[in-house]
This record gives C-alpha cells, structure tokens and sequence, in this order.
C-alpha cells in the first residue's frame, strides 16, 4: 500500500448513509474524490466562467468602442466591469490553476491522489457553489457594481444588494481556496515518491506549493476585511465608516495585503508552466533549476510586502510611499531571474514549436511587457499619474493575460493528450495562438497610451472631446480577436473530443517528468507501480544518456517507456485500494450557499443551512472507509 | 514561421502609423503645463527609454533565439544538455538589481520634492468631494465674499486658479453619517473620490475622515482637464472637472467679482426665474434652496453646488463639468429630469413646468 491509501482504515462501521460506490456514470462525479475527476471538474467549470468573463470583457469593449455609448447604462457596466473582474481572477485563473493542481500534483509527484480526497471535493463544491452564488445576484436584485476592490465607502453605502453579495460570494469561494491550499500543500510535502526529494520535484510542483503558502497566509487577510464589510453592510458596524472612528483606508490595506499575492497566485502557476514545458520542446533541462525555484520562493516572501504600491495616491505620506516603491522595484529581480533562466534554456536548444511552446514562449513574451510596465509603478511619482487609469488596465492585462492565461493554455494544449488521451489539432492551436498574439496586443497595447493620455478606468463612456476614441476602437477589435481565438480553441476541442481515445504513442512530446510514465489518460490509481525517482526529470533520465566519450544523448532502446502488459495493469489496479466516493463533501458545501442566502434573506435559513452544514460534516466524519 | 512573426509585427507597425492619426488628448500625463506634472514627467520619460531599451533586449532575445535554435525538419541536432552557469545566474541578478537602484535614487528625491511643504505665496483652495461633482472653497484671509457672511470663495466644477502661482489643495471630503449599512439612499454620504488633472499635477485621492494634499501650478494661463479618477458610484466616468487659470490682471478681476454677491435680475423672465428659485415650489415640491446658495440672497443651502457666478465667463460647465454652461438646451433638460441626463444625480425631478425652467435658465444666465 502506498501513500493516502495507507491512513484508510479497512474496517466497516455504519455510517449515517450507504457510502457510495459506483465510480462511473452521471451520478459519480457529484459523490467523486479522485484528484483527476475533481480536476477535470475544475477546468470544465472554470472554463465556462471565463467565457462567461469573456462575454462581460466583449459588452465592455463594445459600450467604450466609440464615445458617449449607450448600449448599457452606468448601472449594468458597474456591475459587468466588476463581474468581469470577479470572474477571471476567482472563478477562472484561481480555479483554472487548481484543476491543474489537482490533475497533475499527484501524477507528478507520483501519488495516487492528494492528502485529503474528500476535502478535495469539498473544495471543488464550495468554488462552483460559491460561484453561482455570486451570479445569481444578477437575478435577485443585481450583481456586485463596487469594483472587484469594493472600495468602501461606496461599496458600504451602495444601496443595491449587489456588494453584500460579494463579500459572501467571496467568502464561500475563499473557504475553498483555502481548504484546498492546506490539502495540496500537505500533498506536496508528504506524498511524494520514494526518491522525489524537494529539489527533483519540478519547478511545476514548486510553484505550486509557493502558491499554496500564499493562498493560506493571504486568504485569512481578506477573510477578515470581508467579514467586517459584510458586518458594515448587513448589520450596521462600522469598521470603514469614518463618521463612526471607522476608516476607508483600513480596508485598502487589508484587500492589497491580500491582493498582491493574489497576483502572484494567479501567475505563479504559469510559471510553473513555462518551466516544465520549455525544457521538454528545446531538448535541454531547465537552466539554473535552483534558481528559477528560490526565485518563485523569493517572488512568494516579497510579494507580502509591496501591496501599498496600490495605493500610493491615498495619500500615506513619502515615508510609506518610498518604502514600497524600493520593495516593488526589488521583487522585479527575481521576476527578472526567470525570464533569463527561460531564455538561457531554449538558447542552444532544439526548439519544438508545437502549441505548447508557441504558448508558452508567446506567454513570456508578452509577460516581460506587463513586468517593465509593472517597474514603472516604483517609480511612485509616475504612478501618481498613472494610478486608477488604462495603463494600469494595460499593466495587469499583460500580466494576467499574457502571463497567466497563455500559461494556462499552454497547459492546456501540452497536457491535453496525458488527460484526454487524444491529441488536440496542431493546426487550430497554431491559429489559436497566433489570433491570441493579435488580439491580446491589439486589445492591451493601445490601453498604455489611453491610460497616458488620461483615460480613467471604470469609466462606463467617454466624450468625444478627450480625444481618446481612436484607440479605444483598435482595442475593442482586438477584444473580438480574442473572442475569434477563443473559437478557434472551442472548435478544436469539440472535434478532437470526436476522435476515438488512444494515441500513437503515450509520450508525445518526449516528455521529462513521471506523469508521463503511465498511460494517458491515467489509470483511476494513477500509477501501476509508482516509480521511484533517481534525479529531477526522471522520466528523461531513462529514456537517454549521454555517450561518456562524445558527451552526445543516446536513446535508450527499450524498457523503459511506458508499456502496458494489460495483465499486470488489472492485477496491480485490484492491490492498491483507492478511497471510496463519498455524498457528505457534497452535502456540506451545499449549506455554505444557502448560509449564505440566509445572512442576506432569513435567519430561518441560517439555521437550517448551518444544520445542513453539521449533518454534513458529521455524516463526513462517521462514514465508513470504504464503501460496503 | 518567421512569415508570420513578420506578419504580425506589421500589423503592430500598421496600427501604430495610423494612431498618428489621433487627435490631440485633453488629459495627457505627458503634456505637462506646470512644475510638478513636468517633475513627473522628467521622471517618467528616461524610466520609460530605459524599459524600453530593457524591452528590445529582452523581446529581440526572445525572438532571435527562437528563430536560431528552431528546430528543423530533417536536421537532428543534439543540444548540449546545460544544468545552468552559476556566474551568469548572478550576473543576471544582480545587474537588474543595479539599474533599478539607478532609477529609484531620481525616484525618491521626486517623491519628498512633491511633498514639500508649499511655498509662502501659495494659494490654499480646498477641494471638496461630492457624488458627483467638485466643490471649491478659498480658505485664505484675503479670499473672503463682501457680503453676508463673509464666507470664502465658493465655485462648483471649475477651480479658478492664478497662472504662474503655486496652489495648495487640501483635499478634504466631510461627510454625513455612513447610513449604518442600510440599504437606502442618503444624501449626506461621502465616498472617496480622486482629483486628477493630469497637464498640472499627478492625482491624489479625496478620503473621507482625513485630509491629503498636493500642489499644482499651471505656468500658462487657459483650461485644463481632469476627472475624478477613483471609482466612486453610478456616475464616476462623469465626474470631470477644469482649472481655468489666468492672468494676474484677470485674476485679480475674478477674485473681486467672486467677493460681490449675485447680480439681481433686471429682466422679467429672469426676475420670475429668481422668485422660483428663492421661493418653495407650488404644490409642496420642495425648493431649490434647500440644497444651493446664491450670495446674496436667502439661497444658502449647503449639499449642492454654490450658483453665486453660474454665469461667470470662468464658469464654462455645470453638473460634474459634463456639459457646458453656455448651452441652453442641455440646461433645460438638466432642469427637466436630472437623473434622464445623469442617472443617480442627487438632485431630483422637481417636475419644473416650461415656464419655469425657461425663467430658471434666464435666471441662472443673468448670475455673472
């Protein structure tokens, strides 16, 4: 017995319900604890908030492509460029980066799931619940229209519902983030295969682990100020009421201590990305391994330190405004460290342009923009001007976009075939990409210049006479660009979901790491026999040498592939007893939405939600360990 | 391939040719017209060539490794399998490291400059925040009104300031009660704003409960532009602003036609339109003076706009400076239904018959 399996008790007992145990079929994934089914549930759902996001992004762009628009009154942009934010930051790239977390963590350190199954699904439940939550404000008297920064007062004494909305939408989102954190971090660090010490596990899995720390330490900070502006909203407190000894700015330190993280934890697992997938399409390990880890570390520690630079026209005074500019202009240096590390490994490499790469390498190009923009705001003077305008627009977008999003995709397409079984079309990626390059640089270039010339963000129009029009146009094209690449993309998902499972050859990509190791798409035990690891890139490792006379790579001839006797498989899938599905994380996360339609509507509702909340966690507790 | 990396940097190319086509940006940070947006701006332009030249750097290193390692078809190249080059690594550290502390040493000396303390002669202008529009006060001895009172300066929309003269704003947003939470409209409430004109000065926000501050100067007599830059509700995109500054002579001319009080109409439409304003409207519609003064008169009210000089030359726009005083027809409407032209104003439909928005507009027209 390996790993989790190890902790489960075979014993009966009798639990308040049968525990469940078909592991096919409709039904099982709502009762499902496989990583792979959680992450795949993760990624599904996430990929339709972000094009329900994108949907906001394109109403956004068409209401400022020409000046003083009307097709959605100030009201309904409020709460569209709020949602859009909301959306892509916490229930895209956020989730989108845990269904890679929790696809691939335990292939890729050879585990035959997380620490903890179930509180993975809890996880899982509690964002997709949290989520529509959130969106079903759009019907009960309208969405959050506070910015995704709800900056009280104006988001305190907004007479809508919608901002009460987000502090418990957020909230419920954020209990499964962090839950979720604490799992994949206690995965990480214990479960790994014998061999896999913490310098061979791949900067992938280190990324991820620094994201998990800032998830857990950056997630009780908004917690906090959340609880205290749903209590300012709901219950009359007065925590950002300066009128009452409140203060606004309070706020304004607690979302940043919180949010600038936050920016790290939507990038870091790109960069994760970029560094698995370069070294496999340039044929050369990943230069300065160390360092392009330490980096991600240092990037993690210092990124807790410069959230004031988000607020250096709130008037805090020169003390604190030099303060925080040195310490962004720092964390740009180890940010500058992997760019260099990137670029020194495809230098002198065999560089595979396959979608993964182009993503990945077109990623880092556009990153390194959003990085020199994000230097200029050290220069706190500048930022004066620049502050709460499309520069900043542009900025983030850079990074988000060309970085976390490019990276995702570039995921995507790398790990398609482990997942699936199935390779996506070359063809559509490449046109994907290259609309993707286009339309993101058509999109956010012109957004430097109209920040520049005084373009304030969250404006719902602008006059003709600001002379800003021409530039909008170009972005609002770029925006429909995108829209055509995303298209693209969905096309050639829907067709290579028609193509029968099976690949030519399992490793694809001539691939380094062990989650390659087993058939694609994966077995429900991950591993037949989980490999011991010997040195960082395993999986290269036994399938080349290098010639001790020539210094030359020869192919190992055989053996060490992948092969499937599908004797042995059966025979080692009914030894290794995986952990049986259960209702109860289900259950629990289900009282979490309804807690909260209870704190805006009812206090019966409480009641019965937190009883549901109980019965869950107790039917959680009594169940049996395996299914009877 | 390389068609296409070609292709799209024409593209880039072609997009950039025809933003030259651009008109000429009324809130440009990179038009300073005075000291302290030109200090930033001094600032912000050599950063600028240096990321930019970071940029080539870097992007062109990008591309030119992808082109030359690329693979190709039929050639099979084995590439050295490099673990890394500890003395590069440093290098590559450290030399970022070294130009940003290059940068930062102008960086800090600009940030303690912008927060010097202002200079004797300043100007002191208090600038208020409201839901959505700016109000001015002059705070200085020598700024006072003639009559009543002797209240300050007040104007509404536009700051007038003098050419060549620092002016120190406090920024300050005195509000009523936070309504407890409650769902429900209150007048009173403040939230925070920030004022931004970018030609004079980088923005500062306006925080309820405290009091920030900055400097501007325009060295040129003429108008500048800028808007409230913190998102703060239904109308921010709206809440724009004009510093018109002028010459000594014509200052000095404005300040003491700002000291008297309001003209009183001659006209007889103008004439009604005062006893309009001054009187409750018919049918227990409420007043106009319950929240506007006009010097002079029995208008004192405090949480609209101060309409002494409505008329004033200076005085080019009303109602968040989103439109113009000078034009009649969007007067009227304003008067008609203030929230059909600006949805969530605070000033509501008074349902004003025509005669009475037609007497209303002559009246506002005669408050030079």
């Amino acid at each position: 017995m390996e790993g989790p399996m190890a902790s489960v008790i075979e014993e009966g007992g009798r639990g308040l319900i049968r525990r469940p145990s078909a592991t096919t079929g409709f039904w099982s994934w709502f009762t499902t604890v496989d990583h792979k089914k959680i992450g795949l549930m993760y990624g599904g759902s996430s990929f339709i908030f972000f094009l329900i996001g994108g949907l906001e992004a394109l109403i956004i762009r068409s209401q400022l492509a020409g000046p003083d628009q009307h097709l959605v009154t100030a009201a309904q942009y409020d709460q569209i460029f709020t949602m859009h934010g909301l959306t892509m930051v916490f229930l895209f790239v956020m989730p989108m980066s845990a269904a890679f977390f929790n696809y691939l963590i335990p292939l890729m350190i050879g585990a035959r799931d997380v620490a903890f199954p179930r509180l993975n699904a809890f996880s899982f439940w509690a964002f997709i619940l949290g989520g529509l939550f959130l969106y079903s404000s759009w019907f009960l008297g309208g969405a959050p229209n506070g910015g995704w920064f709800g900056y009280p007062p104006n988001s305190t004494t907004d007479p809508s519902i919608g901002m009460t909305f987000y502090t418990l939408g957020l909230l419920i989102t954020g209990i499964a983030s962090s839950v979720g954190a604490v799992n994949l971090a206690v995965t990480i660090i214990n479960m790994r295969a014998k061999g896999m010490t913490l310098f061979r596990m791949p900067i992938f899995i280190w990324m991820g682990l620094v994201v998990q720390f800032l998830l857990a330490f950056s997630l009780p900070i908004i917690t906090v100020a959340l609880v205290e502006m749903l209590f300012d909203r709901r219950f009359g407190t007065h925590f950002f009421d300066p009128t009452a000894g409140g203060d606004p700015i309070l706020w304004q330190h607690l979302f940043w201590l919180f949010g600038h993280p936050e920016v790290y934890i939507l990038v870091l697992p790109a960069f994760g990305i970029f560094s698995e997938i370069l070294p496999v399409f340039s044929r050369k390990p990943l230069f300065g391994y160390q360092f392009v880890a330490f980096s991600g570390i240092a990037i993690g520690f210092i990124g807790f330190g410069v959230w004031a630079h988000h607020m250096f026209a709130a008037g805090l005074g020169p003390v604190a405004n030099t303060a925080f500019g040195v310490s962004t202009a720092i964390i740009a240096v180890p940010t500058g460290v992997k760019i260099f590390n990137w670029m020194a490994t495809m230098a002198q490499g065999d560089l595979h342009f396959d979608s993964p790469m182009l993503f990945a390498v077109g990623g880092i190009a556009m990153f390194v923009i959003g990085g020199l923009s994000g230097v200029t705001h050290s220069i706190v003077p500048a930022d004066y001007q620049q502050t709460d305008t499309y520069y900043i627009v542009a900025h983030f977008h850079y990074v988000l976009f060309g970085g976390a999003v490019f990276g995702l995709f570039a995921g995507m397409y790398y790990w398609w075939p482990k997942v699936f079984g199935k390779m996506l079309s070359e063809r559509l990626g490449k046109v994907h990409f290259w609309l993707f390059v286009v339309g993101m640089n058509l999109t956010f270039g012109p957004m430097h210049i109209l920040g520049l010339q005084g373009m304030i963000r969250r404006t719902y129009t602008y006059p003709a006479t600001l002379g800003l029009t021409f530039y909008n146009q170009v972005a609002s094209v770029g925006s429909f660009t995108i829209a055509i690449a995303m298209l693209v993309f969905i096309v050639n998902v829907l067709k290579t979901a028609r193509h029968p499972k099976g690949l030519e050859n399992e490793d694809p990509w001539d691939a380094r790491t062990i989650e390659w190791m087993t058939s694609c798409p994966p077995p429900v035990h991950n591993f037949d026999e989980v490999p011991e690891v010997h040195s960082l890139d395993e999986f290269w490792h036994r399938k080349y040498t290098t010639d001790e006379r020539t210094g030359e790579l020869i192919r190992i001839p055989a053996g060490a592939a992948p092969e499937h006797d599908p004797g042995h498989e059966a025979a080692a899938g009914h030894a290794i007893h995986l952990p049986s599905p259960s209702f109860w994380p289900l259950v629990a996360a289900t009282g979490l939405p309804l807690l909260g339609y209870g704190i805006l509507y009812s206090w019966y509702l409480v009641g019965a939600a937190a009883f549901i909340i109980l019965v869950g966690f107790i039917g959680w507790a009594l169940e049996p360990s395996v299914a009877e | 391939m390389r068609k296409k990396v070609l292709w799209a940097l024409g593209l880039v190319a072609l997009a950039l040719g025809l933003a030259s086509c651009a008109p000429h940006a009324t809130q440009d940070t990179l038009k300073a017209q005075g000291p302290y947006a030109q200090q930033i701006k001094s600032l912000f332009v050599p950063v600028f060539w240096i990321a930019a030249a970071v940029f080539v750097l870097v992007e062109g290193g990008i591309v030119f490794i992808a082109l030359k390692w690329r693979h190709r078809k039929g050639v099979n190249r084995t590439p050295p399998q490099t673990h890394g080059n500890t003395r590069l690594e440093i290098a590559w550290t450290i030399a970022p490291a070294l130009i940003l502390a290059v940068v930062m040493v102008p960086t800090i000396a600009t940030i303690w400059s912008l927060a010097k303390p202002p200079p004797a002669n300043a100007l002191n202008i208090t600038v208020q925040g409201h839901q959505w529009w700016w109000g001015f006060s002059y705070t200085d001895a020598d700024m006072k009104t003639g009559y009543g009172t002797n209240a300050p300066i007040s104007t509404a929309d536009v700051m007038v300031i003098p050419a060549g003269r620092t002016v120190y704003l406090s920024l300050a947003s005195e509000g009523g009660a936070l309504n407890g939470g409650v769902a429900g409209p209150n007048p009173d409430f403040q939230v925070i704003h920030s004022f931004w004109i970018p030609e004079l000065a980088g923005k500062q926000d306006v925080v309820p409960g405290r009091t920030n501050h900055i400097l501007i100067q325009a060295d040129t007599p003429g108008t500048y532009y800028g808007q409230c830059a913190e998102f703060c509700g239904l109308q921010h995109g709206k809440m724009k602003v004009r510093v018109v500054a002028l010459s000594p002579i014509d200052w000095t001319a404005w300040v003491a036609n700002q000291k008297l009080p309001s003209d009183t109409p001659t006209d007889p439409l103008a004439t009604q339109g005062m006893d309009t304003f001054l009187n409750p409207l018919s049918g227990g519609r409420g007043s106009c003076i319950a929240c506007h003064s006009i010097g002079g008169t029995t208008a004192a009210g405090t949480a609209g706009p101060n309409l002494t000089h409505f008329a004033a030359y200076t005085h080019s726009c009303f109602a968040g400076c989103d439109w113009n005083t000078s034009d009649t027809a969007a007067l009227q409407a304003w008067l008609r239904d203030p929230n059909a032209v600006k949805l969530g104003s605070k000033m509501p439909n008074y349902h004003l018959s025509p005669d009475e928005i037609n007497a209303l507009v002559a009246y506002l027209k005669s408050l030079n």
